[in-house]
């Protein structure tokens, strides 16, 4: 990772290049976060930069935290995040870390929590069909077959029911469509994974 | 929620007329050909504002050699050059896709008396 910044999904809208393409975009407020401990390889055994994002009151905060807040001479924040970053020479304890950190046109990874939908059937989380509602039929909507008769078991990976989003999730390759260095926002092409609100940590891409 | 709708806002044209269905209107459209660029010039009644902020798109209706087109644009595309109102014109609904089904003289839309 070369360098990374945490953000808050604010929801999804429509940009006008200049030559006139309506492109889907994402906002996201990013940053700023404030570096509050780097990790070396000496005092913890591997190099790391933590940030800070999203200022709470004092009494938000339990007390252990606020120590370390102390420590750092950060105010409170609600996230706490590492970002083991290729080189982190440039980074000192209270530096903050904007979304000019990104640029118009650069490609992004964007990682985030996937919208909960809980334990759902085969239906809704693998896009099976389903049987007959009617017509004296008892098949509505099941898994269907686990196996074939010559398969004699069910074999490891098969889609079944369960949990159905609220995993961690990465969007590779999105392009940077706007910074807004004002308000702190980024506008990525495309969707990024969450709800409205949730905390999304913007990377530079690994592919491109 | 006002944070979307701010950056929303960055992206409205404030040269655009007020232009109602019924309207009348001359849209001029940037067309690009290969690497030349020109401007066409779409002129026919305003049927139906649809959308708001910055998706909003007008449908625009004429009848040429007889047959009816259409054309829907986003009000704040910037390949919209220009909007021009010719006419205003008096009518009693948002939506005027009745127009469809008329022809002629039955298809005219009064003036608008101020």
């Amino acid at each position: 990772m070369k360098k990374a910044i945490l953000g808050k999904k604010i929801g999804m809208s429509q940009w006008f290049t200049p030559s006139g393409e309506l492109l889907p975009v994402t906002v996201i407020e990013a940053g700023p976060c404030i570096v509050t401990q780097i990790k070396t390889k000496d005092t913890d055994g591997y190099e790391a930069v933590q940030v800070a994002f999203q200022p709470v009151k004092e009494v938000q905060v339990n007390k252990p935290t606020r120590g370390h807040f102390a420590k750092a001479n950060v105010k409170p924040h609600r996230f706490l995040r590492e970002f083991r970053l290729v080189n982190i020479a440039g980074y000192k304890i209270g530096q903050e870390v904007r979304v000019d950190l990104f640029s118009e046109g650069e490609f992004v990874d964007v990682t985030g929590t996937s919208k909960g939908r809980g334990f759902t059937g085969v239906i809704q989380r693998w896009g099976f069909g389903r049987g007959p509602m009617t017509h004296g039929s008892k098949y509505h909507r099941g898994v269907g077959s686990l196996s074939s008769r010559a398969g004699a078991r069910t074999f490891p990976g098969r889609k079944m029911p369960g949990q159905h989003g609220r995993f961690r999730r990465t969007v590779q390759n999105l392009k940077v469509v706007r910074i807004d260095t004002e308000r702190n926002l980024i506008l990525v092409k495309g969707a990024v994974p969450g709800p409205k609100g949730s905390l999304v940590t913007i990377k530079n891409s690994v592919k491109a | 929620m006002e944070m979307l709708k701010s950056v929303e806002m960055m992206q409205l044209r404030q040269d655009i007329p007020t232009f109602k269905p019924g309207d009348t209107v001359r849209v001029h459209v940037k067309v690009i050909e290969g690497t030349r660029e020109r401007i066409q010039v779409f002129e026919g009644t305003v049927i139906a504002r649809n959308g708001g902020g910055v998706r909003e798109t007008f449908t625009v209706r004429r009848v040429s050699y007889g047959v009816g087109v259409e054309r829907i644009f986003p009000v704040h595309s910037p390949r919209v050059d220009k909007i021009e109102v010719m006419r205003r014109g008096r009518v009693r609904r948002a939506k005027l896709y009745y127009l469809r089904s008329l022809t002629g003289k039955a298809a005219r839309i009064r003036d608008e008396h101020r």
